[in-house]
């Protein structure tokens, strides 16, 4: 659309100027409205960007005033650091030990839910709420309930007769502790947004397949499921970005012990610690970058991957 | 097959309706194209999930009403033989920290609510309806502070406030948390719908863009404004990592920092902690239960709204 087709001057056909394209309506002084959230943006975002990324190539600490600049000693250093490796290891075992009950669970949840069976309010809240609740609350209660000899879990292993599991103290299962809790606590989210996605499939759809006498089964396979492709695709790229930012929940849970054997630190917490514990900014500011650039890169080939699978 | 919109059918009334619908709906008309069976095998199902998904909080609930030495039986008790008490919240409470907490996450996360969106809502309009030099290229430079997760920028960011004195300050707390241009991406694809011909009249009329912006575009997007207000405040009520930063001093902790503080501090006294965890979780849920439709609303549209 251009300014070229339109009759008179001043006046656009409708609809056309909301493509965001040269129109002719638009109104003065927007820089100013654009201005404030630009002012934050580039001093509490893009700053601290730049900031950071300068801060890598020095050896930085927060225990010293002078610093030196280091080049990519930094960076060359991460990746002899066995640390950076492992620690980067949980957090990608976590997303994929998360992301994969995160859609199932969220989606068989929706599935159910929308079957319309009464009750809607309490299966929506007894869904959702726990994603309402502080991370400290959740892991204070997790805590409590994975706890070796009094905790709920145990108590409920031994009334079946079964041993009683180190949730809190086995470096084989201090990670999928984790995992349950995060499960529990932000399944609600990826619910909401599948419920949601399945209110948009159109009724008339279901309609015709039961005339043509389609089961309940038949339905799900042939209508639903295939119609949650492009949700599905959305859920997981989020829970992924989301999965790998693990951080909060890891370290209160563990009181900052890093899990059984370390078996809980993830990447974003040994970044905290070599920042915040050992004062060394710069190293902490290169696996910083390192990560983001990985995180990225992860976000790119998810957008590939999703958008062929689209065509 | 009827022509007529079939509104008893919630499949086919629009997403997460807007008036309430009465309560004998909520058991809509579908539900009778399953059989018994099938239909026993769905509550069966739902109630399984509910009862995995409330067992925590249940549990937590029941631990912060026993007495201290209940809490830690071998094997468990449900009920203590000695019944239920408030001294955990009792003790809770009277320390004092909790309820400076409260207050503390109160005022951020309100705060950072009313800014975020009165920052977000007029870049937005700025971006949407108005035309000024470097707009798109400014608009591209937004959108990619998507992709940036406020979890790399801890270090920098933490030297940046230690250098402007505000570490352990409010502001310190507040500032960081106002940019989150997904809000700024949502609420400009609202704008670009809003039809153009009340602004073109109201312009005929010699109004001009922030009156336009006030008196036209924010009255016609108050549910828009009102899911990401939600989406936002959550965000900042919960968020922890930040707070946890940038705050040493007990006095200006957020409930979710000050609530690890609680860890150490209790320790072993189990209800305590649950006290402490239930007090801290609870404002967020009863506010769901009052306006769970809003809330669902909200976070399902803004929640995709970022890609």
């Amino acid at each position: 659309m251009t300014a070229g087709t339109v009759a008179a001057p001043g006046r656009v056909a409708p609809g056309t100027a909301a493509r965001g394209g040269r129109s002719l309506v638009g109104g003065r002084g927007g820089i100013w409205f654009v201005l404030p959230f630009l002012l934050v943006y580039a001093a509490f975002v893009l700053w601290p960007l730049v900031y950071g990324l300068s801060l890598s190539f020095f050896d930085t600490s927060l225990v010293r005033s002078e610093s030196q600049f280091v080049g990519l000693a930094n960076y060359a250093r991460l990746f002899s650091d066995p640390e950076v490796w492992r620690t980067l290891g949980v957090t990608v075992l976590f997303t994929i030990g998360s992301t994969i009950p995160l859609v199932a669970v969220a989606l068989v949840m929706a599935l159910l839910v929308q079957t319309g069976v009464r009750g809607q309010w309490f299966w929506r809240f007894a869904y959702f709420a726990p994603f309402l609740l502080p991370v400290a609350t959740v892991a204070l209660i997790w805590q409590w309930l994975f706890s070796g000899d009094y905790g709920l879990l145990n108590g409920v292993l031994s009334g079946l007769g079964l041993p009683a599991v180190g949730w809190l103290t086995e470096p084989d299962i201090g990670l999928w502790s984790v995992v349950i809790l995060t499960v529990w606590w932000t399944v609600g989210f990826n619910f909401l947004l599948y419920l949601a996605a399945l209110q948009a499939i159109p009724a008339q759809l279901y309609e015709a397949a039961e005339i043509d006498g389609a089961g309940g089964w038949r339905r799900l396979f042939s209508i639903t499921l295939p119609l949650l492709n492009r949700t599905t695709g959305l859920v997981v790229v989020l829970q992924v970005l989301a999965s790998l930012k693990l951080f909060d929940q890891a370290y209160i849970l563990y009181q900052a012990n890093g899990g059984p054997g370390g078996s809980a630190t993830p990447i974003l917490q040994y970044v905290y610690e070599t920042g915040f514990v050992d004062y060394r900014l710069g190293y902490a500011s290169a696996i910083s970058y390192m990560f983001f650039v990985l995180i990225i890169l992860i976000a790119l080939v998810q957008a590939r991957l999703s958008r062929r699978s689209e065509l | 097959m009827t022509t007529a919109p079939d509104t008893a059918n919630p499949a086919t009334t629009p997403l997460l309706p807007r008036a309430r619908r009465p309560r004998s709906d909520d058991g809509p008309a579908d539900v009778r194209r399953y059989t018994p069976l099938a239909r026993a095998g769905i509550i069966t199902a739902l109630l399984v999930v509910a009862v995995l998904w409330l067992a925590p909080l249940i549990w937590a609930l029941l631990t912060s009403l026993k007495q201290e030495a209940d809490t830690t039986t071998v094997p468990i008790e449900v009920i203590p033989d000695r019944g239920f008490t408030l001294q955990a919240y009792a003790s809770v409470l009277a320390d004092g920290n909790l309820v400076t907490w409260f207050v503390n996450s109160t005022v951020v996360a309100l705060v950072v609510t009313v800014l975020t969106v009165a920052l977000s809502a007029a870049a937005a309009y700025g971006f949407s309806r108005t035309r000024f030099r470097g707009r798109n290229a400014l608009f591209a430079l937004t959108i990619a502070g998507i992709m940036v997760p406020p979890q790399i920028l801890i270090v920098p960011l933490y030297r940046q406030m230690l250098a402007m004195g505000l570490a352990d300050t409010y502001a310190g707390i507040i500032l960081p948390q106002l940019v989150l241009p997904a809000m700024v991406f949502i609420l400009k694809k609202f704008f670009d719908g809003i039809p153009h011909e009340l602004e073109e009249a109201a312009r005929v009329d010699g109004a001009g863009s922030l009156r336009i912006f006030l008196q036209i575009v924010l009255p016609l997007s108050r549910s828009i404004l009102a899911a990401v207000s939600i989406f936002v405040f959550i965000h900042a009520w919960n968020n922890f990592l930040w707070p946890f930063i940038i705050t040493s001093d007990p006095g200006l902790m957020t409930l979710p920092v000050g609530l690890v503080q609680v860890q150490s501090a209790f320790g072993v006294r189990y209800a305590q902690v649950m006290a402490s965890a239930i007090l801290a979780g609870l404002p967020l849920i009863v506010v769901f239960m009052l306006f769970q439709r809003q809330i669902i609303r909200g976070v399902a549209t803004t929640g995709l709204g970022g890609t």
